[in-house]
C-alpha cells in the first residue's frame, strides 16, 4: 500500500493500463506534456510516448469522434474532457455514436473500449461553467456507463474496471477532492466491480445516500445526527448506470427511511430515478417519503454558492425531517 | 470556368497535390520595433485623440492586470486573466470599430470593454462579485458585459460566441433591408467583432460560424488572436497549414494576417476590413500573430510547458512600448507625462479595489432570477424553502442570513 492523493490513484490506474496494452492511448486538452491541468496524467508522456499520450486540439466533439473512432479499431481510448462542464460539445459523439454503436450495428461494431474521463462538481469557487454535475443528462442514455469514486482507492479501483468494461464508461472525477486528501492506495492492479453500491456505514434509522463529493457531505450529516440519537446508514451509490437497485432497497426496507443527497439540479436529476424506483420496491416498508437534498434548479452560482449548495447542514435538516414524520 | 458547386475548376493534367501551407499569407505590418513607420508601409488614418485613447487604454489594462494578478496571489479573488502580449490586438481593433457595432470576446479582451468605457469601478464590481456587480456575482472573475457597452457577456465555453456572432451580424444586416422590395440596402451601419483564440479556432462551432457568415453573408468581422498557446498546447499541436487565416480563405471569406504587436497595423487592417463589412455585408477574417506573454490564467503556470528563454525573446516584443515609441516621435506624448499618469492609475486602482472588497455580496433573490424570466413554480417553493432553511442557521450563512426578509 501506498499513501496517495486521488490523482496520484488516477495516474496509478491509467499507468497500468499502458503497461498492460501497447496502443492504449490518453488524449485530451493539455494532457501530453503538461500532464492535464490538474496533473492527472503527469508523467505519462514521458513514459508512453508521444504517439499514445498526446495533447488534442481544442475540440470536445473532435476528441469524441476520434476516441469513438480508435475504440472501434480495438484500442483503449482513455479520454479525458477537461471539465465535464465543457463535455456538451461531444454530446453528440457520446449519446448517439458512443452509447448506440453496439445496439445500431448488432453488435458488428462496438466501442467498448472507451473510457471517458472528466472532472466535475463544484465547491470550488468556480461559478456557472466550472462547476457542474451533468450525470442526469448521460443516465438517460441506454448504452452507456456512468461512474463516481469518492476517494483515492475507490478512483483506482473503479477506474481500472471503466477500462476493462466492455462498454463505453463516463468516469466523473470529483474536482474538489483531486488533492484534498490521501488514503491508502494498493500499487499494484485492482478492480471494484461497477453497479454495485456500497454500505460505507451500517445504521437502523434513516438511509443516506449519495456518491462522489458529496460522500464528504452525508458523511458530516450522518455525524451531527447520530450525535442527535439517529443512526444512519450511509450508502456511497459509486455507479450510476447500472445503478444497484438493489442494495438500496434492502436497506431502505431495514430503516424504513431514505434521503438523497446530490449536487446537481434536483429536477429530474438522478435522485428522482432513485425515488421512484425505491418507493415502487419499499412501498410498504416506507416510514417517510423519500428526501431529496439538491442543487437549486438554477445554474451553479459563485458568490452565492454557501447558500446554494447541498450542505451537511441541510442534509442533517433532511434526516431530522425525514426521521420525524 | 465554374461549375454549379460553386468551385472554380482550373483543370490540370498534372497528379499534383497542393501543400498545406501553399498559401502562404503575408503579415501585414506597419510599424518597426522602434516606433518608425516601415519603407513601404502607409499608417493608417489615426487621429491623435483616437491614438492617445488607445495609448491609454492599454497602458491601464497593464496596470489593471498586474495589480489584480497580485491580488489573486493574495486571496482577495479567486481568478484572474491578463491580456498581457495582446494590449495592441485587442485595444486597436476595438478602437476601428464603432461605439454601437457588437464585440462578443472569448475572455482576454478586457481592453476593448474599457475602450468602449467600462469603467474601473465597472470592473472591479465584477471581479468581486459584489452587488454592483452587472452579471450578479453569478460567473467568475473576467467574465464582463456590458449591454449598454455592447459587449456580450462572456462565457467561458469556448468557441461558442463564433455561429452567435454570425447570427447576431446578420440581424444587424436585415435592420436595413426594405420591407416592400425585400432588397438590402447597399451600407449597414453595424458589424459585429467575434474574438477567440487559435484554440478556440479547432472548436466545432468556429467551423459552423465561419461557414455559415460566409454563405449567408453576415457582416461579422472574425478576430482570431494567435497568440501561440491555448493553455499549455503550443500552436503546433493546434493546427497546421497556414494558421487561421487559411481557414478563413478555405470558408470563402477575405482574410487578413497582421503582426498583433502592431497598433498601427490591427487599427489599419479592422478599419478597413470594417469597411469591407459594411459595404458589402460579408464576413472578413482577421488574424493577429502575438504571443501570450503572461500565464494563461492565475491557475496556470508556465514554467512547466514553456522556456524562460522563449518568453524574454517575446518579451522584447512589447506591443506597448513599440506604440508608445511612435506616439513619442510623433510628439503626442511625453515621457514625464505618462510616468505621472502611471503612478495616479496605480493608485486609483488601489482605490477602486479597496472599496468593491467591502460591497456586499448579492442579494439571496440573485441566486434564483434570470434563469427564467420570472421563477418557475417549482424554484419558487425551492426559494422559499432555502430562506426558511437559512433564517433557522443564520450563522451558517453570514453573507445572506441578516439580509432575508
Ligand atoms: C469548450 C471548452 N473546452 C475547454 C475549455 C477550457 N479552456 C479554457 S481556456 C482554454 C485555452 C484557450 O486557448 P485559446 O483559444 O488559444 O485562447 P488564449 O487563452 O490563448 O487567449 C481552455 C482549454 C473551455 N473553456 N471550453
Amino acid at each position: 500500500m501506498a499513501k496517495m492523493n486521488m490523482l496520484h490513484a488516477i495516474n496509478s490506474a491509467l499507468d497500468i493500463t499502458m503497461a498492460e496494452h501497447p496502443q492504449a492511448c490518453i488524449f485530451g486538452e493539455d494532457v501530453g506534456y503538461f500532464g492535464g491541468v490538474f496533473r492527472a496524467t503527469s508523467g505519462l508522456q514521458e513514459k508512453y510516448g508521444k504517439h499514445r499520450v498526446f495533447n488534442t486540439p481544442l475540440t470536445e466533439q473532435g476528441i469524441l469522434g476520434f476516441a469513438n473512432g480508435l475504440a472501434a479499431f480495438g484500442a483503449p481510448a482513455l479520454a479525458e474532457i477537461q471539465f465535464a462542464d465543457y463535455i456538451f460539445p461531444a454530446f453528440d459523439q457520446i449519446v448517439n455514436e458512443s452509447a448506440k454503436f453496439r445496439y445500431r450495428s448488432g453488435n458488428e461494431f462496438n466501442v467498448g473500449n472507451l473510457t471517458i474521463r472528466t472532472p466535475y462538481g463544484g465547491g470550488i469557487a468556480g461559478g456557472l461553467y466550472h462547476s457542474q454535475s451533468p450525470e442526469a443528462y448521460f443516465a438517460h442514455t441506454p448504452g452507456l456507463k456512468l461512474v463516481v469514486p469518492r476517494n483515492p482507492y475507490q478512483a483506482k479501483g473503479l477506474l481500472r474496471a471503466c477500462i476493462k468494461d466492455d462498454n463505453p464508461v463516463i468516469f466523473f472525477e470529483p474536482k474538489r477532492l483531486y488533492r484534498a486528501s490521501t488514503g491508502e492506495v494498493p500499487e499494484g492492479d485492482y478492480t471494484i466491480e461497477i453497479g454495485k453500491a456500497e454500505v460505507v456505514k451500517e445504521g437502523k434509522d434513516v438511509t443516506v445516500l449519495a456518491w462522489g463529493a458529496q460522500m464528504e457531505i452525508i458523511e458530516q450529516a450522518a455525524a451531527k445526527a447520530e450525535e442527535a440519537g439517529i443512526s444512519c446508514e450511509i450508502i456511497d451509490l459509486r455507479s450510476i448506470l447500472p445503478w444497484d437497485a438493489e442494495t438500496i432497497a434492502k436497506s431502505v426496507t431495514k430503516t424504513g427511511r431514505l434521503v438523497i443527497s446530490h449536487e446537481a439540479p434536483i429536477t429530474n436529476g438522478f435522485g428522482a430515478e432513485i425515488a421512484a424506483t425505491i418507493q415502487k420496491e419499499c412501498f410498504l416498508h416506507l416510514e417517510s417519503p423519500i428526501e431529496r437534498v439538491c442543487g437549486l434548479d438554477t445554474p451553479y452560482p459563485l458568490a452565492l454558492e454557501k447558500e446554494y449548495v447541498p450542505d451537511a447542514l441541510k442534509v442533517f435538516a433532511a434526516i431530522k425531517k425525514s426521521v420525524e414524520f | 470556368m465554374t461549375n454549379p458547386n460553386n468551385i472554380s475548376l482550373n483543370i490540370s493534367h498534372a497528379l499534383e497535390f497542393i501543400d498545406g501551407h501553399a498559401l502562404n499569407i503575408p503579415t501585414l505590418k506597419i510599424l518597426s520595433e522602434d516606433g518608425d513607420i516601415l519603407d513601404g508601409a502607409t499608417a493608417p488614418d489615426l487621429d491623435k485623440e483616437t491614438a492617445l485613447r488607445i495609448y491609454s487604454t492599454m497602458r491601464f489594462i497593464r496596470l489593471l492586470d498586474e495589480r489584480m494578478q497580485a491580488a489573486q496571489r493574495q486571496g482577495r479573488i479567486s481568478f484572474y486573466m491578463q491580456c498581457l502580449g495582446e494590449e495592441a490586438a485587442i485595444t486597436a481593433s476595438a478602437a476601428a470599430l464603432k461605439q454601437e457595432d457588437m464585440i462578443m470576446a472569448q475572455y482576454r479582451e478586457q481592453a476593448a470593454l474599457h475602450y468602449r468605457g467600462f469603467s474601473l469601478e465597472q470592473f472591479m464590481n465584477q471581479l468581486f462579485s459584489n452587488e454592483k456587480d452587472l452579471g450578479k456575482g453569478r460567473q467568475m472573475p473576467v467574465h464582463y458585459g456590458s449591454n449598454e457597452l455592447h459587449y456580450l457577456t462572456i462565457s467561458s465555453p469556448l468557441g461558442t460566441q463564433i455561429p452567435q456572432a454570425t447570427g447576431y451580424a446578420y440581424g444587424q444586416k436585415l435592420k436595413h433591408i426594405d420591407a416592400q422590395s425585400g432588397e438590402l440596402s447597399s451600407e449597414i451601419d453595424n458589424v459585429t467583432i467575434c474574438y477567440f483564440g487559435e484554440g478556440a479556432a479547432s472548436e466545432g462551432d468556429f467551423h459552423a460560424g465561419l461557414n455559415m457568415a460566409a454563405v449567408h453573408k453576415a457582416p461579422v468581422l472574425f478576430f482570431a488572436r494567435n497568440n501561440g498557446y491555448a493553455i499549455s498546447t503550443p500552436a503546433d499541436e493546434q493546427f497546421k497549414g497556414d494558421g487561421i487565416a487559411s481557414r478563413g480563405v478555405g470558408y470563402g471569406i477575405k482574410t487578413i494576417r497582421v503582426d498583433g504587436a502592431d497598433t498601427l497595423a490591427v487599427y489599419a487592417a479592422t478599419q478597413k476590413a470594417r469597411e469591407i463589412a459594411v459595404t458589402t455585408g460579408e464576413p472578413v477574417l482577421i488574424e493577429s500573430i502575438a504571443y501570450r506573454l503572461g500565464a494563461h490564467s492565475t491557475s496556470d503556470d508556465p514554467s512547466g510547458y514553456r522556456t524562460k528563454d522563449e518568453e524574454a525573446e517575446f518579451k522584447s516584443n512589447c506591443p506597448v512600448a513599440r506604440f508608445k515609441a511612435w506616439l513619442l516621435k510623433q510628439g503626442w506624448l511625453n515621457e514625464e507625462e505618462d510616468e505621472a499618469q502611471k503612478d495616479k492609475i496605480r493608485e486609483e486602482i488601489l482605490a477602486a479595489l479597496k472599496v468593491a472588497e467591502k460591497i456586499q455580496k448579492p442579494a439571496l433573490e440573485e441566486l434564483v432570477s434570470d434563469v427564467y424570466d420570472t421563477p418557475i413554480p417549482a424554484l419558487q417553493k425551492q426559494y422559499e424553502e432555502l430562506k426558511e432553511h437559512i433564517k433557522q442557521h443564520p450563522d451558517a450563512y453570514p453573507i445572506t442570513a441578516g439580509r432575508i426578509k
